[in-house]
């Protein structure tokens, strides 16, 4: 049997829907570490049946308690508009048409102080389980189900070897890595799944290597001691 | 190695039904038995907590159509009733979960969030009827999640692939194995009574009214629970279901697929379609 018991009873989460409720905090606090902390005001697109029947499961408090860093099984995700407007944080909601998505989909648009923008959209895909699909518009297949390390870098020999350096330097265990392109000898993204959770410094180790143009850590299940 | 029932009983022959699913779970995950254990209470924490939130305070919801139904079938448990005090506290339990659960508390799914009132409400029933240990209801637990693992593998426990008998009813066939095994039934017992809770609850519609996880929900958390604990009862006194487990289980799989999309959680059909239904869900979201 591969199902874990644990898929079976649990998550532990706040009701009332896995898919709705909690599928969707955790969809955003994914987007919020990859956008990137300090935002000032963020923006929800609900597409399909987000829109339609969100509103009953609590979609809109979930969403926004997880971009402001809720967890799912935390019962303060209830008043995340109170916890929002404390810490400043603008928000708004709207109904989105998004092409060729599932059902349950959602664009994010977080916004800084620099004016600064980012974009990312994600499904909920049922059970608690979610996937980020596109990061300012390039496709990405991101389930954050275990600690990811995503990488943009130059398209040039010698990459994956340097990233490994790091990682090994870290004692960091590669359990999954993809390498992709749009164009030869362009850009490329790295996604790496790792069996442990990535320290902090990681990310800025990673930029420190001649060709990495950007490098972002997901803990997806790590909660920072307050 | 197992996939079906069949095969988890079959290992169960020389080994107990809790070791045979928590090896499997060892190997899977990685994790020691230790590690297993203290998920396992950490879980029982939230369902216990769940399960009693509400017997003394209602909860307030979205449409409020379920508030405050814990705890008046609380209260009424205590008096003369037909059900008795052990089966109505039992309900209550169940109600008290799905009512949390409607107001955004915090809850366990088992083997969703909308049917999460079932396997505390009726592990708690037995092991407090049996004065069982909590070490037990947490065994009896595993054993409830290792036979859903295989129904959730083989077929499925959403309710809009499935209907309300993948949600309420597999929690009612997982609680009702893990009770025969509380109260030391054999591995073929649990087996008898998981297929027993399936064919008492075969085409059970997913119907909500205004979409919402709460009416009828949470009486089907009630009435599933007892299915669960009547049929574990008909189990252990020895009652041969005569079809295999795993073929009741495929039957209601099939049964799912059937029921029109009306059926299956879009709110369109059954308790939602009722005129007071339809109207309702305009109030609410107007």
């Amino acid at each position: 049997m591969d199902l874990s018991i644990f898929d079976i009873v649990g998550p532990v989460m706040v009701g009332p829907s896995s898919s709705h409720t909690a599928g969707t905090a955790k969809l955003a606090r994914i987007a919020a570490q990859i956008a990137g902390k300090n935002f000032i005001e963020v923006s929800f697109g609900l597409h399909g049946s987000l829109a339609k029947t969100g509103q009953g499961h609590g979609t809109p408090k979930a969403l926004l308690a997880g971009a402001i860093g809720i967890y799912e099984d935390d019962e303060k995700l209830r008043d995340a508009y109170l916890y929002a407007k404390a810490k400043n944080i603008k928000y708004s909601f709207y109904e989105a048409e998004l092409d060729d998505c599932h059902e349950n989909t959602v664009l994010i648009t977080f916004k800084y102080k620099n004016g600064k923008e980012r974009n990312i959209q994600g499904s909920s895909i049922g059970g608690g389980r979610i996937v980020i699909t596109k990061i300012d518009g390039t496709d990405t297949n991101i389930s954050a189900e275990c600690p990811t390390i995503m990488l943009t870098h130059k398209d040039i020999p010698g990459m994956v070897s340097e990233i490994s350096r790091v990682l090994t330097e870290s004692n960091i265990n590669i359990g999954i890595m993809r390498v992709s392109r749009k164009i030869k000898g362009d850009k490329a993204t790295t996604v790496i799944e790792t069996d442990s959770v990535i320290p902090e410094d990681v990310a800025s180790r990673l930029e420190r290597i001649s060709g990495i143009i950007n490098a972002c850590v997901i803990n997806p299940a790590y909660k920072e001691v307050q | 190695m197992y996939n079906t029932i069949e095969q988890l009983i079959a290992e169960a022959k020389d080994k107990d039904l809790f070791t045979v699913i928590v090896e499997n779970e060892k190997q899977i995950q990685g994790k020691t038995e230790e590690e297993i254990w203290k998920s396992l209470s950490d879980r029982w924490d939230v369902m216990y907590r769940s399960s009693h939130k509400a017997l003394y305070s209602s909860q307030t919801m979205v449409g409020n159509l379920i508030s405050g139904q814990a705890s008046k079938q609380e209260d009424y448990s205590g008096g003369k009733t037909l059900c008795g005090l052990e089966l109505n506290h039992m309900m209550s339990m169940a109600l008290s979960s799905s009512e949390v659960n409607a107001a955004m508390g915090r809850i366990c799914a088992a083997p969703t969030a909308g049917a999460c009132g079932i396997l505390p409400a009726v592990l708690q029933t037995a092991a407090n009827h049996l004065r069982l240990s909590q070490e037990m209801i947490i065994k009896a637990m595993a054993v409830a999640a290792g036979f859903g693992a295989v129904i959730t593998k083989n077929a499925t426990v959403s309710g809009a692939e499935g209907g309300c008998q993948a949600e309420c009813g597999v929690a009612a066939a997982m609680a009702s194995a893990g009770v025969v095994y509380m109260a030391g039934g054999t591995a073929q017992a649990c087996a008898n009574a998981c297929a027993i809770t399936l064919m008492n609850c075969m085409g059970l519609v997913c119907d909500p009214v205004a979409g919402l996880v709460q009416l009828p929900c949470s009486y089907r958390n009630a009435s599933q629970s007892m299915n669960a604990l009547l049929s574990a009862d008909l189990a252990l006194a020895g009652q041969d279901p005569v079809i295999p487990c795993d073929e009741v289980i495929d039957s209601m799989f099939r049964v799912g697929k059937k029921l029109p999309m009306e059926l299956r959680e879009t709110a369109l059909g059954g308790i939602a379609a009722t005129p007071t239904g339809k109207q309702l869900a305009k109030k609410i979201y107007n």
